[in-house]
C-alpha cells in the first residue's frame, strides 16, 4: 500500500505542530504601547507581520493565557512583544513561554528605549533581521489530521441556519472523518438546542457538562439583559435566540462531540470539540464576547489553522494569525459584497448546488491554504484582533474522555 | 389552485413546523399561495423571513427545523410575517432598532 501524497505543506515547529503561516507577530501589552506596537507593524503589513495585543493594564489570568497561547500558535513564526514598562502584565512570562517554543523573540519597553521614536526604529530594525529567515523556512508534508480548523457565524440572517451553516456543517464532517479537530463555538448561540446536542456527545458525563455550558450561558445573558443577538440578526428575519441558535447549531454538523474546550485549551487529538466561551463563576468584565472578532481570537488560541466565518448580512473580518474562510448565506449579499466573500453557498437556496457540493468546495478549500492559497479576507488586509478581560477555571476531567 | 399549494418563493424546513422561511424575496402585492389561502402581502417580505403555514393562536409555540424557536404574542392568520412583532423568545427579549429608526425615520 503505497501512502497517499500529503495534501499540504506546514512548517513544523518545535512541540510538533505544523503551521500553515509563517507568522511574525507583533504584540502589545498594554493600549499605551499599541500605537508604537501599530506603526512598526504597518509597513510590514503585506509580509505576514500581524498586530494583536491586550489593552488592560490590570493583571488578568485568561488575557495571560490567551496572549501565550497565540504567540506560540504554529501559524506563528516569530514575536515581537511591546510593553510601555509599568503596566501589570507577565511580560517576563510570555516572552519565556516563547522563547520556550523555539521561536525568536524580543520584548521592547518603550520606557527604557527612550520613547516612541527610538522603539519604533528598534522594532523594526528587528523585524528587517527575521523576516527573510521566515519567508525562507523549510516546508514538510502535512495531512488534514494534523489540521485543527474553527468556526463562527456572524452577521447571520435568516438563511445563515439553512445554507451558510449547514454546509460548514457538511465540511466538518469531511474534515473530522480525515482525523482533522474540528471546534465549534459561541454556547450563548446553542440556548434551546443543549438538549439534541448533548445526545451527540462520546460520554453520558460529557453531555451533561455540554448541557451545563449552555445553561451558564443562558444565565449570564439573562442577567446581562440582551442574548447573543443583534439588532441585524432581526432585520435578516431572526426573531429570537433560539432561532438563531438552530441554525448556528448547523455548523456543527453530524459528528459525535468528543469534548468541551475553553479559550486557549488544545483539543487532544481529531474529533469535532465545542468551545465555552461564557467565563466562569458570577457576571463580571461584561459581554462573553464583545463581538466576532473575540470569538476568532478564542478559536485560533485553541490551535485553529483556519477558522470558517458563516455570514448572512455579510461581514468583512479577517483575523491576525490564521485565515478567515468567508462563507455567505444570503445569495443577495454574495451579489453585493462577492469581493469580501470564498464561499457563496446562498446557490443552494437558490436550488443551483446542494448541501454537500458547498460541503466539499469548504473542505478543498481548507485544504487549498495549507498549499499556499490565501483567502479574499487576506487578500484584503484584514487582520483584526480583540481581546479583553474574562475569567475561566480549568475544565473539569468529564470534558475530555478518551475515544 | 389546489389547497395545499405552497409558493416557491417558499420553504417548509420540517412537516412539523407552522412557519415556511422565504427563500425568495416576495415583493409587496403579489399573492402569495400558502396551505389554504392565497395572501397578498402589503410590504416586501426580504430572505430569511417567515410567513405562517399554519392559523397559530397567542401563546402558542412557533416551530421552525421542527424545533420551537418561541411563542405567538399575538394570534397569527395563516400566511402572515411572523416576526418580532408577534412573536417573542422564552429565553431573552430580541433587541432590533426598529424604535431608534422610526424616532429618526430611517429604514433597514
Amino acid at each position: 500500500m503505497t501512502a497517499s501524497p500529503a495534501p499540504m505543506q506546514g512548517i513544523l515547529r518545535q512541540d510538533g505542530r505544523k503551521g500553515i503561516r509563517n507568522t511574525l507577530v507583533v504584540a502589545y501589552l498594554v493600549e499605551c504601547a499599541h500605537h508604537v506596537a501599530r506603526e512598526i507593524a504597518w509597513p510590514y503589513r503585506d509580509r505576514d507581520v500581524h498586530l494583536i495585543g491586550f489593552p488592560g493594564c490590570y493583571p488578568n489570568g485568561y488575557a495571560q493565557r490567551m496572549m501565550q497561547a497565540l504567540c506560540t500558535h504554529p501559524n506563528v513564526g516569530a514575536v515581537l512583544l511591546l510593553s510601555l514598562g509599568c503596566e501589570s502584565f507577565d511580560k517576563y512570562g510570555l516572552a519565556h513561554a516563547v522563547r520556550e517554543s523555539g521561536r525568536p523573540v524580543e520584548t521592547i519597553v518603550i520606557q527604557a528605549t527612550g520613547g516612541t521614536r527610538t522603539s519604533i526604529a528598534q522594532g523594526r530594525a528587528w523585524i528587517d533581521a527575521q523576516l527573510l529567515a521566515l519567508e525562507a523556512a523549510p516546508r514538510v508534508p502535512m495531512g488534514v489530521d494534523e489540521l485543527v480548523v474553527g468556526t463562527v457565524c456572524g452577521g447571520s440572517d435568516g438563511t445563515s441556519g439553512i445554507t451558510g451553516n449547514p454546509a460548514a456543517g457538511r465540511a466538518f464532517d469531511l474534515l473530522v472523518r480525515d482525523g482533522a479537530a474540528c471546534i465549534f463555538e459561541e454556547t450563548g448561540e446553542l440556548i434551546g438546542c443543549e438538549h439534541i446536542m448533548a445526545a451527540r456527545a462520546i460520554t453520558p458525563e460529557l453531555g451533561a457538562v455540554l448541557e451545563e455550558s449552555v445553561a451558564k450561558a443562558a444565565r449570564y445573558y439573562a442577567t446581562l439583559g440582551y442574548g447573543s443577538f443583534a439588532a441585524g440578526n432581526a432585520d435578516g428575519g431572526l426573531s429570537t435566540i433560539e432561532e438563531k441558535s438552530m441554525g448556528a447549531y448547523a455548523k456543527s454538523g453530524a459528528s459525535p462531540i468528543s469534548g468541551l474546550l475553553k479559550p486557549a485549551d488544545r483539543p487532544p487529538r481529531g474529533g469535532l470539540y465545542l468551545l465555552d466561551v461564557v467565563p466562569d463563576g458570577e457576571v463580571r468584565f461584561g459581554f462573553p464576547n464583545i463581538n466576532d472578532t473575540a470569538e476568532i481570537a478564542e478559536l485560533i488560541a485553541c490551535g485553529s489553522h483556519v477558522v470558517l466565518f458563516v455570514t448572512g448580512r455579510g461581514s468583512v473580518v479577517g483575523s491576525a494569525i490564521s485565515p478567515v474562510v468567508k462563507i455567505c448565506a444570503n445569495p443577495e449579499t454574495y451579489r453585493r459584497m462577492s469581493d469580501d466573500m470564498d464561499v457563496d453557498a446562498g446557490r443552494i437556496l437558490e436550488g443551483s448546488a446542494g448541501l454537500d457540493e458547498v460541503g466539499r468546495e469548504i473542505r478543498d478549500l481548507v485544504v487549498s491554504l495549507g498549499r499556499g492559497a490565501r483567502t479574499r479576507s487576506e487578500e484584503l488586509g484584514h487582520q483584526e484582533f480583540a481581546l479583553v478581560y474574562k475569567s475561566f477555571e480549568p475544565i473539569g476531567p468529564a470534558c475530555l474522555p478518551a475515544a | 389552485m389546489p389547497q395545499d399549494t405552497l409558493d416557491p418563493r417558499l420553504l417548509v424546513l420540517d412537516p412539523r413546523d407552522n412557519v415556511a422561511v422565504v427563500r425568495r424575496r416576495i415583493e409587496a402585492g403579489t399573492a402569495v399561495a400558502v396551505p389554504g389561502a392565497t395572501v397578498t402581502p402589503t410590504a416586501d417580505i426580504g430572505l430569511g423571513h417567515k410567513l405562517a403555514v399554519r392559523a397559530i393562536g397567542v401563546g402558542e409555540t412557533i416551530l421552525k427545523y421542527g424545533a420551537p424557536i418561541g411563542r405567538a404574542t399575538s394570534a397569527i392568520g395563516v400566511g402572515e410575517h411572523v416576526h418580532v412583532h408577534n412573536m417573542e423568545s422564552a429565553y431573552t427579549r430580541t433587541h432590533t432598532l426598529d424604535e431608534a429608526r422610526a424616532r429618526h425615520g430611517d429604514h433597514a
